[in-house]
């Protein structure tokens, strides 16, 4: 049978799966508009500014070769499965419960938006209430908030906030603090016209006496970090008491909150605001994010701290329920007054941390808290007993600690690389005073075996 | 009545219950007090829950049941995009390679990671329209705060000294309060009777001393901005920037690039229109893409390609510095990465159709029971007004919109923009189907009937929640933020 010739058609669009309107129904609906064609829909997008061509992307792809295209990437990496990974530094390596992701995870979390209509959002708004709770008891203050963007950026938000509980224009920051951590505070503080000072950690660890040289009637708050960025431990009470001496707040920067199963709490020895990367509590490494900034501070500075805030109230049955609070505050509706401009926090990770604390409980916070300390005690002596390599800094720590390396750090990491272990990280960058740092990380997913095996290579490079 | 309060897992705490396991030490246990000075071992431990795995298990899966979400319904909420999260996206950005990557690994160990960052930037840029873009905001409002802080930066670099920010009157609070935060002082403009941000308005507030304007495009009301051609030439003619506020991006992917705009700066929220999980308000993701005139001022690091090799680049003099630590949020950069792989050219820009004939539709079959601020064709969302049921029933938009919590669906966004009398803002985006939007119609107008006949029903809306209307001055004047026990 001979076909007939028939007219050439437009290839009519393959339908997307993420987009149900058949073209029927598109016919069905233009027509209710009112309108000829989609094209008439953009009428009122001037001619000198629409686009003429395709936009150049690569064709698409169907569902198994987006995924052997992101294998591919995922599969170019070393990660801390494949490899002992004694890199800390502000992101750790720690075991994440099946529980928090599994929950975390649901839908119903996962695809939520801003809990905006509490009624129907009781279950977000709970979780982070919990979540708030449970952080306030982690570091012993009175209020703590939904969360912020990471740890470095609640860090600068504090330096904010502090300027306008004290009408101050200076901050003072311990160069013991996160690197990127202090960057950040730069970049947000500088626009504002708050001045930054750093002084000089001694011997890995804020020393009192510098900060007193510093301190003025002009310093809002001191900053300093604890564990500090060195893993040491700071002396927080004397670092309050000179701070407060002046009439300065105290802001804690916590970049470990594991830490704080074990050791005082900021609350207690008398910091005003934590400011903190939540990361560690339930969250996997992510190459670096998202991460989970954290905040604290004390009742009377409630009003003063950025972002959002969930709180209890009864509703019209006096049934207990979970609903956005203080919120002129905000951004949405004080403008440019706000504390801040945050909107979207990091609300899916501040829940999974509130899973993941309620599953370790105290007992279990404080065992792993243990394992981190032993371990990395463990790994320090060990290797400070090297011929070649010794610690650069005395004191206690809790799970990180830095080594003056024989030959440079960045050698060290080829040589472990090949062994398969991560090393740790190279403090010259940052520090070039510690050309031969090397800040080393043990967390409780270090076993024994692979510390040991660490020790072994570095004991045959000199 | 006073009805059943639904316990805060506190309340399921129960001493020496735990919910997790770990191994003993298998190094030497030594006593802590070799290891830590006595006066920094804590010891009050902090109050958490004391409960069993299934404990957790059960109380967050209730609290699951208790919570709305794109998974469940429909979420018209104008300005926040809330589109279908595919799942193809959580596989993807939970492989290990990519999840189990620490952020200092050496950049010759993370080349998969730095490709993809990479590409995502290519891709992007085309988009866009810009020449490069920053991953390292971790929402769309720090998004905001890293362009104004390049801006900033530029006219310093230039030796000149501007101290003002335009924003019009039905901006996003993020953009005057970022303005703010970057040390401008804010000037308002209002818009004009269609919905634009008003021209003669603009020129006369424009002068030397404006760094910028922020502009959202299409704009808060769901309105292309007609005279975007001329705001650019009285913006640029006066040596002012011109930020864009990309929340509203899904509307015009293909169609219209604002690079092509004239815009210098734009943020991108990977969370709305490149389709990443909002997690319940955050994690998101706010790309900053500039044009080359700004490139110098980027974040560190930027990633740079050398021949099949990629690598970070922290020399860069003029750079704003770090906005926040590592590299942003990099979960989000896989699934947006995802997405534009999936849906290619054609995908995106019938995103763009799709959304923005759904939104012309319901506006079509709802126009004639609701106030119709201004009456033009909308792009991916639009705004109506709820001030005649007001009015003439006694019933607000904020009851219109409990109402239609009971009717199964999310409500609208209300209240904003802050210019349109008990506003109604409704964005249905491309991934609902007609029928979906046909039983959000019928909803929408079956509460304007209620209005008129039964204005209690509405009044004292929801009825059907797992609770009912709270109290929110309560919340606010009695602040309760924790738990503590009884």
């Amino acid at each position: 049978m001979k076909a007939e010739p028939q007219p050439v058609a437009a290839t009519p669009r393959a339908q997307h799966k993420y987009i149900p309107a058949t073209e029927a129904e598109r016919a069905e609906m233009l027509r209710v508009v009112g309108v000829p064609s989609v094209e008439a829909l953009f009428a009122d997008i001037p001619a000198a500014v629409r686009l003429r061509a395709p936009l150049r992307l690569p064709p698409p792809l169907s569902d198994p070769e987006v995924m052997t295209a992101l294998g591919a990437l995922a599969a170019k990496n070393l990660h801390a499965d494949a490899a002992a990974c004694f890199l800390g530094a502000g992101a750790y390596d720690h075991y994440v419960p099946s529980v928090v992701w599994a929950l975390a995870g649901r839908g119903e979390f996962l695809t939520a938006y801003t809990p905006y209509q509490a009624e129907m959002m009781q279950g977000e708004l709970q979780a982070i209430y919990e979540y708030q709770s449970m952080l306030c008891e982690l570091t012993a203050m009175d209020v703590a908030n939904a969360s912020m963007y990471d740890g470095a950026s609640a860090t600068a938000e504090a330096a904010v906030m502090a300027r306008d509980l004290t009408r101050r224009d200076e901050v003072i920051v311990s160069t013991a603090v996160h690197p990127e951590y202090r960057q950040v505070l730069k970049t947000y503080t500088r626009p504002l016209g708050i001045q930054v000072v750093e002084v000089p950690h001694r011997h890995g660890r804020t020393d009192g006496e510098t900060v007193v040289a510093h301190l003025s009637e002009r310093t809002a708050a001191v900053i300093v970090q604890h564990p500090n960025f060195f893993g040491l431990l700071e002396d927080g009470r004397a670092l309050v008491e000179i701070a407060h001496r002046r009439g300065a707040l105290l802001i804690c920067a916590v970049a470990e909150p594991l830490s704080l199963g074990l050791l005082t709490p900021p609350g207690i020895w008398g910091a005003d605001i934590v400011a903190g990367e939540g990361q560690p509590l339930g969250n996997h490494l992510n190459f670096g994010g998202p991460y989970l900034g954290m905040m604290a501070t004390r009742r009377e500075y409630v009003r003063r701290i950025p972002g959002r805030l969930v709180g209890a109230t009864v509703d019209v049955e006096g049934r207990r329920g979970f609903v956005l609070t203080l919120q002129t505050r905000e951004q949405h509706i004080r403008r440019e007054k706000a504390t801040s401009n945050i909107c979207t926090n990091e609300a899916l990770l501040a829940l999974a941390a509130g899973i993941y604390m309620a599953a370790l409980g105290p007992q279990g916070l404080r065992k792993v808290a243990e394992l981190n300390l032993y371990k990395a005690a463990y790994a320090r002596e060990a290797i400070g007993a090297l011929p070649g390599f010794r610690l650069a800094f005395d004191g206690p720590i809790f799970n990180e600690f830095v080594v003056r390396t024989p030959v440079p750090p960045e050698e060290v990491n080829q040589r472990l690389r090949r062994e398969g272990i991560l090393g740790g990280l190279p403090l010259g960058r940052y520090y070039p005073e510690l050309a031969d740092g090397w800040l080393v990380c043990v967390t409780e997913q270090r076993t024994r075996a692979q510390i040991d095996r660490l020790v072994a290579v570095l004991e045959g490079i000199r | 009545m006073k009805g059943r309060d639904f316990p805060v897992i506190f309340e399921l705490s129960t001493p020496g219950r735990i919910g997790a396991s770990y191994p003993e030490p298998d190094v030497p246990r030594r006593p802590l007090n070799a290891l830590l000075p006595a006066d920094q071992i804590r010891q009050v431990p902090p109050g958490l829950p004391e409960v069993s795995e299934l404990d957790v298990v059960r109380h967050y899966t209730r609290l699951s049941h208790r919570n709305f979400s794109i998974d469940e319904g429909f979420y018209p909420l104008g300005s926040c995009t809330m589109k279908y999260n595919p799942k193809i996206h959580e596989d993807a950005a939970r492989l290990p390679g990519f999840s189990r990557l620490h952020p200092y690994t050496m950049p010759e160990d993370a080349q998969g990671a730095l490709e993809l960052i990479w590409e995502l930037e290519q891709a992007l840029a085309e988009i866009s329209g810009m020449d490069r873009v920053t991953f390292q905001p971790a929402a769309g409002a720090h998004g905001e705060l890293t362009g104004i802080l390049m801006i900033r930066a530029y006219f310093e670099a230039r030796g000149e000294r501007r101290t003002k920010v335009i924003v019009p009157d039905s901006a996003h609070g993020t953009n005057p309060a970022t303005a703010a935060m970057a040390g401008y002082q804010v000037i308002t403009v209002k818009s004009d009777a269609r919905g634009n941000l008003d021209v003669q308005a603009l020129r006369e507030a424009m002068d030397s001393s404006v760094a910028a304007i922020m502009l959202t495009n299409p704009n808060t009301l769901g309105l292309f901005e007609e005279h975007i051609v001329e705001v650019e030439e009285i913006v640029h003619g006066r040596g002012g920037q011109m930020y864009l506020d990309g929340a509203n991006f899904n509307a015009i992917l293909g169609v219209t690039r604002p690079g092509d705009q004239g815009f210098d700066v734009m943020h991108m929220n990977l969370h709305k229109t490149f389709s990443t999980p909002h997690g319940g308000g955050g994690p998101g993701a706010g790309a900053v893409g500039v044009k080359a005139h700004l490139v110098p001022f980027l974040p560190v690091p930027v990633v740079e390609k050398e021949g099949d090799r990629f690598r970070l680049d922290y020399d860069r003099p003029q750079s704003i510095g770090k906005i926040r630590a590592f590299y942003g949020n990099f979960g989000n950069l896989i699934r947006a990465y995802a997405y534009i792989r999936s849906m290619g050219a054609d995908g995106l820009r019938q995103v763009a159709e799709t959304a923005v004939l759904n939104a012309n539709y319901v506006l079509a079959r709802l126009r004639d029971r609701f106030d119709l601020p201004y009456d033009r064709l909308c792009k991916h969302e639009f705004v109506l007004s709820g001030t005649r049921q007001k009015k003439q029933y006694g019933v607000t938009t904020r009851d219109m919109a409990k109402r239609l919590l009971d009717y199964g669906f999310h409500a609208p966004t209300i209240y904003f923009p802050l210019i349109v009398d008990e506003a109604i803002m409704i964005e249905p985006t491309e991934t609902e189907s007609k029928r979906t939007l046909d039983e959000f119609i019928e909803a929408m107008r079956a509460i304007d009937r209620e209005a008129q006949e039964n204005p209690q029903i509405v009044h004292d809306a929801p009825h059907t929640t797992p609770v009912r209307r709270l109290d929110e001055v309560r919340a606010a004047r009695q602040p309760d933020l924790r738990w503590r026990g009884g």
